[in-house]
């Protein structure tokens, strides 16, 4: 048998981009324990539904912590007071009877609010695209372990290639800022030998990219306590480090170093 | 079930596909092309940044010599703070005439103090565009006070920059004669005044908070990050922050307790 919860939801609805938002307030009643918060969200929705009223669109898709399409602000938290869990994975077991719950939609200027909870990110998309390729062999399949990667290299890459890209660095940031969704992206590359043929101009054009949507960096850390990911804001320096190179390095002669 | 998300393309003003901000018009030369950039001014404040706390460890560790009263010097007694401070102004004289080094250094500083105050102004509108204001309360889990107020903390200490250039640089500040060379004498003389010395205390505990984060801060903004000493950045940073607080809180509460003094009957006339 699972506890049941009543709760006090207040949510921001906003109908569009272009029309201005308030928070509302409903009950949330008879919530089981072992329900998600999107599932929290279904159940109200349903209520909503029967009693002919308009249900509250949030983000979501794969409900298994992996898609990056979930995330709101919790009380205050990108993802809610679970460190490292996107939305979709947290519980409402987490929360006691009688909470009042706020809920709001990422805030930056580049994520305008489609409707109620939902923002557009595609702003991270035009930072991905900046990117360029990486030289990756086609043709006949290449033999395995062709490519030698030492494991600590590997780790790292994979640690920073964990980014879902849900937007809650760039939601939890004071500036807005998208420094560890970008570096993320840009040390999965430029760790791995696979990614040094485009390394510099890759890292000039993302952060160049980054910049026309989003804030700079101030280094409060908030972006790593809120990633449902964990990812270490160390990559940010390790941005840094790599834009001021592909500034300075003159890439005719970097078979010289 | 909930409704499926919007999908598609978001029409309306609002669109999230153009730039928030104007993109840069042209590129110029470097480096200078690295300070059109929030990454590359971030690294210009960093740099400044070292400059300055450079500066403000030095200066504290000179007035340390407030403490050590008059000594003997070429025969005369004299109180060994206006000896540095005229030392100051002979640095490397055989080679510079003198104080030209003194203004060299000094170009430099103002120089960083420039870059350093012009870097934060622009990133600061850079994000004041950007950012939009949570609604509801924030919960704040990393962001300490220090790194929440380095834009106040600054500004104050700035303004407390003038402040201090004014009463014992240039001798502005009325309440006592100042005069020039007369380190000591000046140093007591303005101190003694309770309101000056509680000015001074306020402005170096501000300074010690924009310390304590920017000293941190500036490890990640030059990409100074290797995890064998990662762990160190953060304690350095307090380090210093606590040794700036201590001496320079130091000097106006000595000498409101009269353990630094100026008594004009010590030195040789």
């Amino acid at each position: 048998m699972s506890t049941r919860l009543n709760l006090t939801l207040s949510i921001w609805r906003q109908a569009d981009a272009d029309s201005p938002g308030r928070f509302e307030t409903y009950p949330a009643k008879d919530i089981p324990d072992d329900a998600s918060f999107l599932e929290m969200l279904d159940i109200v929705n349903e209520g909503l539904i029967e009693n002919g009223q308009e249900p509250i669109e949030f983000p979501h898709d794969c409900r298994e912590g992996i898609c990056g399409t979930c995330g709101v602000m919790i009380n205050g938290r990108a993802h809610g007071q679970e460190k490292g869990t996107a939305t979709c994975q947290l519980h409402m077991r987490k929360f006691n009877d009688g909470d009042t719950i706020v809920i709001e939609p990422w805030r930056a200027a580049a994520f305008p609010v489609i409707k109620d909870l939902v923002v557009d990110r595609s702003p991270l998309d035009r930072i991905i695209e900046a990117g360029g390729y990486i030289g990756a062999p086609t043709g006949t399949a290449p033999d395995a372990n062709e490519i030698l990667i030492p494991k600590e290299v590997a780790d790292s890459s994979m640690d920073a290639a964990a980014c879902i890209g849900c937007g809650a660095c760039v939601a939890a940031c004071p500036n807005s800022a998208a420094q560890l969704f970008t570096s993320a992206k840009l040390w999965h590359l430029n760790s791995l030998p696979q990614g040094q043929t485009e390394r510099f101009r890759r890292s000039e054009n993302m952060v160049e990219t980054m910049e026309e949507f989003f804030g700079s960096c101030t280094n409060h850390g908030e972006c790593t306590e809120a990633c449902p990911k964990e990812i270490s804001q160390d990559f940010i320096a390790y941005m840094n480090r790599d834009y001021v190179k592909s500034k300075v390095f003159n890439r005719r002669l970097a078979g010289q170093h | 079930m909930a409704a499926p998300t919007a999908a598609g393309k978001v029409t309306g003003s609002k669109s999230a596909d153009r730039p928030i901000r104007v993109a840069k018009k042209r590129d110029l030369p470097f480096p200078l092309n690295i300070y059109q950039t929030a990454v590359g001014k971030k690294w210009v404040m960093a740099v400044t940044g070292v400059i300055l706390l450079g500066f403000v460890l030095f200066h504290m560790f000179g007035n340390i010599k407030l403490y050590l009263g008059v000594i003997e010097h070429d025969g005369e007694r004299l109180y060994d703070i206006d000896i540095y401070a005229e030392g100051l102004r002979e640095l490397l004289t055989p080679i510079f005439p003198r104080t030209w080094l003194l203004w060299l250094l000094r170009g430099g500083l103002i120089v960083a103090f420039g870059l350093h105050i012009h870097s934060a102004y622009t990133l600061t509108r850079m994000n004041a565009v950007v950012n939009r204001q949570y609604q509801s309360k924030r919960d704040w889990l990393a962001a300490n006070f220090a790194s929440r107020s380095m834009r106040v903390t600054g500004i104050i200490v700035g303004l407390y920059l003038l402040f201090h250039l004014a009463d014992l640089t240039w001798g502005w500040i009325p309440g006592y004669d100042w005069e020039r060379g007369q380190v000591q004498a000046n140093v007591v003389n303005s101190m003694s005044n309770p309101v000056v010395a509680i000015i001074y205390i306020v402005a170096n505990v501000l300074l010690a908070v924009h310390i304590f984060h920017g000293a941190y801060s500036m490890f990640q903004s030059l990409g100074i990050n290797n995890p064998r000493y990662n762990s160190v950045r953060r304690n350095l940073a307090t380090a210093l922050a606590v040794i700036i607080l201590v001496g320079n809180v130091s000097f106006p509460i000595a000498v409101l307790a009269g353990i630094i003094d100026y008594d004009p009957n010590l030195v040789s006339a």
